[in-house]
């Protein structure tokens, strides 16, 4: 075996392993990545029953029902402008506030109901997701200076359990 | 005032890296000793005053300073000790701080322990190690100085996130640290040898024991940073493909192949150009981990500081120093003397395989942790990518890397014998065999791809032992030989079996617990009991108890298997006093079989609560399978060869030609 062939070989393989690679990727990035909308752009273009996306809003004031002893519960995201309601059969998250920006992953059920699977509420009771917050923007409902939503349009409850 | 001598020294620290940076740097150019020797007193130099930075930090957080901005920010006067230290690194300044010292202490144990290198080449790896410093010195300095003072001191200060309050904070972050640190001695010794345009079986030699230890802490890192994520989230997951975890798992993944592509210039004295490469890669990912973590560019549970400043500071950082490493590299490599040749099919092939396939699962990787970037700075929306496109792209690439881990050990050097390989992994077949299809009659519930998972560990696990027995010839010889083969069978070749056999065992885990994990949820009332598979909970009572910092809310269920006790469990939900911010904490029953796993969510107002239940089958195998792994580097890193200090380049000059 010359050094020709064996760098022969190893250009074959790496060629060969990069392909495969560049298959399973195109492939993954194709149907297994998530896209992200706001209220209005979802409500604008609804995406089809069953396929997963993420939905991301403020979750308005009270909002927040219990639906039945199974641990399902509901309420509306929204980005001032457009409001989706989401149900939910799970624990929320530690920060989930009424009035906090949160996102959402799930899909539209065949009558038209947003179910999400997941539930994600960032780890810090100032912090915005900044998906919602580019959102809040798009809608024009975003306060530049305070970096926060205006706090008489949403009215944040500090406590919001479950009622 | 003490505060005032950490910031000084952290300047003091700058301009002996400044100095430390380039006059030896010079000095080997030139060939002068002196000049060349200036490199040990100031990397020892910069590491004490380092030190005293950090541990004027320390005591800012221990004395509960509130002066000093980031105690203010990160602290609590009724914050346990232990939290008051560790909050010295659980937020972005103190972090770096901890950073830099972990990267001058290297530098000092080169300074002190590398007396049998060419002091040319110490010289060099010591100076690019301070370039790395001054870097971060300035970045430190200049955006994020851990001794700012505030004005007037606040009395209290904000405290720490309640999520870090927890044992892991003390372990997590250092582990993880000198591993993604310790990647930055292989990248000074890569650098330096392409300034040197010489790399041979020697360099290799005094390389391989720095990666071993940054490969060795940075698995460290990553297990108890799963496991930590495990019961602190209360998920019940241990992955999460979240852009910070794949921000350690890259250059982890790259040092797993740097290991191996060493062990052939060692050897054989080829892959010279392409081991370079690595080293240079390793440390990229290293500091790409940092930018990532740092800037905010990502969304991220990790993500703490938000300032583009640093963000704009880091990737500045990151562009010079590899555009720069990768500019050496492309003009320097190409005179690297061509070394051994070797067959395809051999253990040299199977190694350039192995490197092969984690590079490509690296890009795959670093692909999916950036794209949705690339794809919101470039106007397509934007997008997350989690678990499933990893699920179909890293894993296809790594289960046959697996697949062949098990091979690789039994081919010789230069030229392999396949047919032979695969014959002495006969029984590994047959128990592969066993275990897919007791898998497959077990749990019918799961997945296919589940009884392929397992498969797969077993077969690596089979083909570790099988291999190490070869090696002791066990029930070829009698016991006795066999014992005192074993006995001297050198430790690297013990690190290897143990961390082949840790990885074995970790992949059997991550299947039991992806493929059949039982997830349940509802509201509870005290008395009420829940079946849940072959368990029953019963939830006794929900106390509110007083705790140092914090308010608890704790439940506590009895676990009934056939009306036995099997254990209690008490998860807690808490409520810190200072952050108006609940907390999870989950409890766990451990068994080698599976999990069980409870988490307390919210009251609904009407006597009852939230209450989630998680059977995670043989997940402790996960983090035991890590922990064999770092064992076998532990091992592998007290072998005899790296104490009685690497060979002379004369003496591998005369063992090479012997050759």
């Amino acid at each position: 075996m010359t050094r020709k062939t064996r760098r022969l070989y190893l250009i074959v393989t790496s060629l060969l392993l990069l392909g495969v690679a560049a298959g399973l990727v195109l492939n993954a990035l194709s149907d297994k990545i998530v896209f992200f909308f706001s209220p209005t752009e979802i409500t604008a273009k609804p995406p089809s029953p069953g396929k997963v996306v993420r939905l991301g809003g403020l979750v308005e004031s009270g909002s927040l029902r219990k639906l039945d002893n199974a641990g399902t519960i509901s309420f509306t995201l929204t980005d001032l402008k457009k409001s989706v309601n989401v149900n939910y059969r799970g624990i929320l998250p530690d920060l989930f506030r009424e009035g906090q920006g949160v996102v959402v992953q799930g899909s539209f059920n065949n009558t038209g109901q947003f179910v999400a699977i997941d539930v994600l509420a960032k780890h810090d009771e100032k912090y915005m997701p900044p998906e919602v917050a580019k959102a809040l923007k798009a809608s024009g409902r975003w306060e530049e200076t305070a970096g926060q939503v205006g706090s008489s349009q949403v009215g944040s409850n500090a406590n919001g359990s479950i009622q | 005032m003490i505060t005032e001598i950490g910031h000084y020294a952290l300047v003091l620290a700058l301009i002996l890296a400044v100095a430390q940076a380039t006059l030896p740097l010079i000095g080997a150019q030139r060939g002068s000793r002196p000049w060349m020797a200036l490199a040990q007193p100031t990397a020892i130099g910069q590491f004490g005053f380092l030190g005293l930075s950090f541990l004027a930090l320390i005591h800012a957080y221990v004395v509960s300073d509130f002066s000093v901005a980031a105690v203010y920010e990160n602290s609590h006067s009724a914050q346990p000790l232990i939290y008051r230290i560790a909050g010295a690194w659980g937020n972005h300044e103190g972090s770096l701080l901890l950073w830099v010292l972990i990267l001058a202490l290297f530098g000092a144990l080169l300074a002190l322990f590398g007396d049998n290198l060419p002091p040319r080449l110490r010289a060099r790896a010591l100076s690019v190690q301070a370039m790395i410093s001054v870097g971060f010195l300035l970045f430190m300095l200049f955006t994020s100085n851990p001794f700012a003072r505030l004005d007037p001191a606040p009395l209290e200060g904000r405290e720490l996130n309640p999520l870090l309050q927890d044992p892991g904070l003390a372990t997590h972050p250092p582990m993880l640290y000198i591993g993604y640190v310790g990647l930055s001695m292989a990248f000074s010794f890569a650098i330096a040898a392409l300034i040197d345009g010489k790399v041979d079986a020697a360099w290799a030699r005094w390389v391989r024991p720095w990666t071993l230890l940054a490969w060795t802490t940075l698995t460290a890192g990553i297990v108890l940073g799963s496991h930590w994520a495990y019961y602190e989230l209360g998920w019940g997951g241990w992955w999460y493909w979240d852009p910070v975890e794949n921000a350690s798992f890259m250059p982890w993944l790259i040092a797993t192949a740097l290991l191996h592509s060493a062990i052939v210039v060692e050897k054989r004295d080829a892959l010279k150009a392409w081991t370079i490469l690595l080293a240079i890669l390793g440390f990229a990912f290293s500091m790409l981990g940092t930018f990532l973590v740092r800037s905010g560019v990502i969304t991220s549970v990790h993500a703490f500081a938000q300032d583009p400043a640093r963000g704009l500071f880091i990737l500045a950082l990151l562009t010079v120093a590899i555009g720069g490493s990768f500019v050496l590299f492309a003009w320097r490599a190409p005179i690297l003397k061509a070394g051994g040749m070797f067959a395809p099919i051999s253990r040299e092939g199977a190694m350039v395989i192995n490197n092969l396939l984690l590079a490509t699962a690296t890009a795959t990787v670093l692909l999916g942790t950036l794209y949705p970037l690339i794809l919101s700075v470039s106007g397509g929306g934007t997008v997350s990518v989690g678990t499933p496109y990893y699920n179909a792209t890293f894993v296809p690439l790594t289960l046959p890397l697996v697949a062949l881990t098990a091979i690789g050990p039994f081919l010789g050097w230069k030229r392999g014998d396949l047919p032979a390989a695969m014959q002495r992994l006969t029984f590994a077949f047959i128990a592969t065999f066993i275990a897919a299809v007791l898998t497959w009659w077990w749990r019918t519930d799961g997945p296919l791809l589940a009884v392929l998972g397992i498969a797969i560990g077993v077969w690596l696990l089979a083909g570790t032992l099988l291999e190490w027995a070869g090696r002791v010839k066990l029930f070829r010889t009698d016991l006795a030989t066999s014992w005192s083969r074993a006995v001297n069978l050198p430790r690297a070749a013990y690190g290897m079996t143990l961390a082949h056999a840790g990885l074995a065992i970790a992949i059997i885990g991550m299947t039991g617990a992806s493929a059949w994990k039982v997830e349940h949820i509802q509201v509870m009332h005290v008395g009420e009991t829940v079946e849940v598979g072959d368990y029953a909970y019963r939830l006794d009572n929900v106390q509110t108890l007083p705790v140092e910092n914090y308010l608890a809310e704790r439940a506590t269920f009895t676990v009934l298997q056939d009306g036995k006790t099997v254990t209690t469990l008490q998860p807690e939900r808490r409520q810190y006093l200072v952050q108006p911010m609940p907390t999870t904490e989950s409890a766990v029953h451990t068994t080698w079989k599976q999990d069980l796993y409870a988490v307390i969510g919210e009251p609904d107002g009407k006597g009852g609560w939230t209450v989630r239940f998680y059977h995670e089958p043989l997940v402790i195998w996960i983090w035991g399978g890590g922990f064999v792994m770092v064992f076998g580097g532990l091992i592998s890193l007290s072998d005899r060869r790296y104490r009685v200090g690497a060979p002379s380049r004369a003496l591998a000059a005369i063992r090479a030609a012997r050759a």
